[in-house]
């Protein structure tokens, strides 16, 4: 697909590229005596690919959890498109332009790739109950608009061959690209994937890595990426943010995060 | 051979979205509505009170039943209640406001039924599944009680029972004792088909998509902007409307009579073994559960007279009891995903015979 044709692209509001489009101020984030996520502030530019690394546990998941509302942090404050806000439900998250994936696959298992991916356009139609109930005018209207542009997604991710099959059925690897297509169809400003390369094999991890700088580049979606795959890391990622124990233990380019110490005591341990 | 969508190119969406896009299935449904229309100039009066009339009522209520629990997710018991509801408040509409055509009360004291629904579908914010389903029966065991202790509800009948007047559509009479068979037949088929036809299109659109979102993963449901609340009290609200219609239909056109008995936990039990055994989230697998659950005890206890061996009542009703047990669990184990899956599986198979290596 062209990037000209497509009409699928991050509306922004306006924020130019490279500007501030979230930002995470002193959050903290508790679990009864557990604190896993401390004091973590950092910013996401608009247009950027920006990955949270860090070993098991160090509160990646939780971070995304915490942007798009699943969490409310006990301190803190998230700043999005200008707003801050301190509680909002996950409903709201998705309203305000925040899509995501999950590590382990939480697609709508029941239903057909062209299903789960439609249902990521919910949020877009309106139609009102009447005109559903007899699926006629507007209601069929809408539910045609919403198709084609969910096909759009389908020929990107080249998914066209499983459209009518029931995505529980599907291999994993192909399983990750629906729900990426699912986050797609949101037509996100913010997508944040959590290890969307995680279990895959070298082939399509190179397929997910193409998609992922597609969608960034093509539609100027902003991204904000955890993996453990080091190498998907440091080639995809403008910048970098490493967690450890809940804290944050380093912030800027690959290069940089990689030479420095703390991020290499925090993988491969220190001597005591 | 015949069954094979080859050829059959669709060209745009809206041919692509059409419930029945292969031409065969829509010959197949042209051909089973007209059998369902020309069946009473043949039939007898027995079959169509006994069987074709409840069979389609109680399909009717199994598709609220499926809307919510095989689209939705939500178990309930409060199915017979739910339908007393609506059988309760249809009555009351009928003596309250008896000149208005009895067609419009019936359907809206289906509205009565969704409201009470949706009261009871509260709960299923907070709480899933069995915990769910108890507190759907709380709600069956509440208005049970309420069906006895407010008279109010049955106009202070010594008896208890709600009667059914007499009442007409272009003065063919619809309801009542002097009310055909034929008559009531074609009343209930029309409106079923009415109603099934616009289940299917909230199904496949925004609206159905939101329950099954909900079904499957309620976590991303919330993340593509599904709002729980309205996702689960919406499908409370069609569900208890169908069952609601179901009720007053069950009562207005077939028993012409009826106590709370016949709104109790095993009205509840029968219509959710039709959904399990026609298949979750199926519209064709209520007609097919409810076929089976509801014909099969008839078929069962009329076969000894068929076969020509004498059977007292008594024991002909239990062993229809032990066959209709059985045969239940032979069908969840053959196919625990119920009649619609079979049904899938024949259309799948069939596509391919007579080669199926083709």
């Amino acid at each position: 697909m062209n990037a000209h044709d497509s009409t699928l692209h991050a509306p922004g509001d306006g924020i130019a590229n490279g500007a501030e489009l979230l930002r995470v101020d002193n959050v903290t984030l508790r679990f009864g005596g557990v604190t896993a996520i401390e004091d973590i502030s950092f910013d996401i530019l608009k247009g950027e690919i920006r990955a949270i690394i860090g070993p098991n546990g160090a509160g990646k998941t939780s971070m995304l959890n915490v942007i798009n509302g699943f969490y409310h942090p006990q301190e803190g404050t998230i700043r999005f498109r200008g707003d801050t806000r301190t509680k909002m439900k996950p409903y709201e998250a998705a309203a305000s332009g925040i899509a995501r994936t999950f590590q382990n696959v939480a697609l709508f298992t029941g239903m057909s790739t062209l299903d789960n991916i439609m249902s990521g356009r919910s949020l877009k139609m309106n139609k009102n109950f009447i005109t559903q109930m007899f699926y006629y005018g507007p209601a069929r209207d809408e539910e045609i608009a919403h198709r084609r542009r969910v096909e759009e997604i389908i020929d990107f991710l080249e998914i066209a061959h499983i459209r009518r099959q029931p995505v529980g059925k599907l291999p994993y690897g192909l399983q990750k690209r629906v729900e990426l297509g699912r986050a797609l169809a949101l037509e996100p400003d913010l997508l944040l994937l959590d290890e969307p390369m995680a279990g895959m094999n070298l082939e399509e991890k190179e397929d997910m890595s193409r998609f992922i700088v597609d969608v960034n580049q093509q539609f100027g979606t902003t991204i904000a990426l955890i993996e453990h795959d080091m190498g998907v890391v440091m080639d995809l990622a403008d910048r970098v943010v490493v967690l450890d124990y809940g804290k944050k233990i380093a912030d800027g380019e690959p290069a940089e995060v990689q030479a420095n110490q703390n991020v290499i005591d925090a993988y491969l341990g220190v001597p005591h | 051979m015949f069954y094979r969508e080859a050829g059959q190119f669709k060209t745009n969406y809206k041919a692509d979205s059409a419930i029945f896009p292969i031409f065969q299935d829509r010959m197949g449904l042209t051909l089973i509505v007209a059998v369902a229309f020309i069946i009473p100039l043949f039939g007898s009066d027995f079959l169509i009170n006994s069987f074709m009339i409840p069979f389609l009522i109680f399909s009717l209520a199994a598709i609220g039943l499926n809307i919510l629990t095989g689209y939705c997710g939500q178990l309930s018991l409060g199915t017979g209640a739910f339908m007393g509801v609506g059988a309760y408040s249809c009555y009351k509409l009928a003596t309250i406001f008896p000149d208005v055509n009895i067609l419009i009360h019936i359907l809206l004291s289906g509205f009565f039924a969704a409201g009470v629904g949706c009261v009871f579908g509260l709960p299923s914010l907070r709480i899933k599944g069995l915990y769910l389903a108890i507190t759907t029966l709380a709600a069956q065991f509440f208005l049970e009680w309420a069906f006895i202790r407010i008279p109010w509800l049955y106009n202070y009948n010594d008896s208890g029972a709600i009667e059914v007047p007499q009442r007409t559509l272009f003065s063919v009479p619809i309801t009542g004792a002097s009310a055909t068979p034929m008559a009531r037949y074609y009343v209930i088929l029309a409106l079923v088909i009415g109603l099934t036809w616009i289940a299917s299109n909230i199904i496949r659109g925004r609206i159905g998509r939101s329950w099954m979102m909900i079904r499957d993963m309620d976590i991303a449901a919330e993340l593509m902007g599904i709002k729980p609340l309205n996702a689960k009290l919406s499908a409370f609200a069609m569900s208890s409307y169908f069952c609601g219609v179901a009720g007053a239909l069950m009562v207005f056109m077939w028993l012409g009579a009826a106590e709370v008995e016949s709104f109790d936990i095993n009205q509840s039990f029968d219509i959710l073994f039709m959904v399990i055994i026609g298949g979750m989230g199926s519209l064709i697998g209520c007609f097919l559960g409810a076929a089976f659950i509801f014909g099969l005890p008839i078929f069962v206890r009329a076969m000894p007279d068929m076969m020509g061996f004498a059977m007292n009542s008594a024991t002909a009703d239990h062993v229809s009891r032990m066959v209709i047990g059985g045969l239940i669990i032979f069908f969840l184990i053959v196919e625990p995903h119920g009649f619609a899956r079979l049904w899938q599986i024949t259309k799948e198979k069939l596509r391919t015979w007579p080669f199926p290596y083709a």
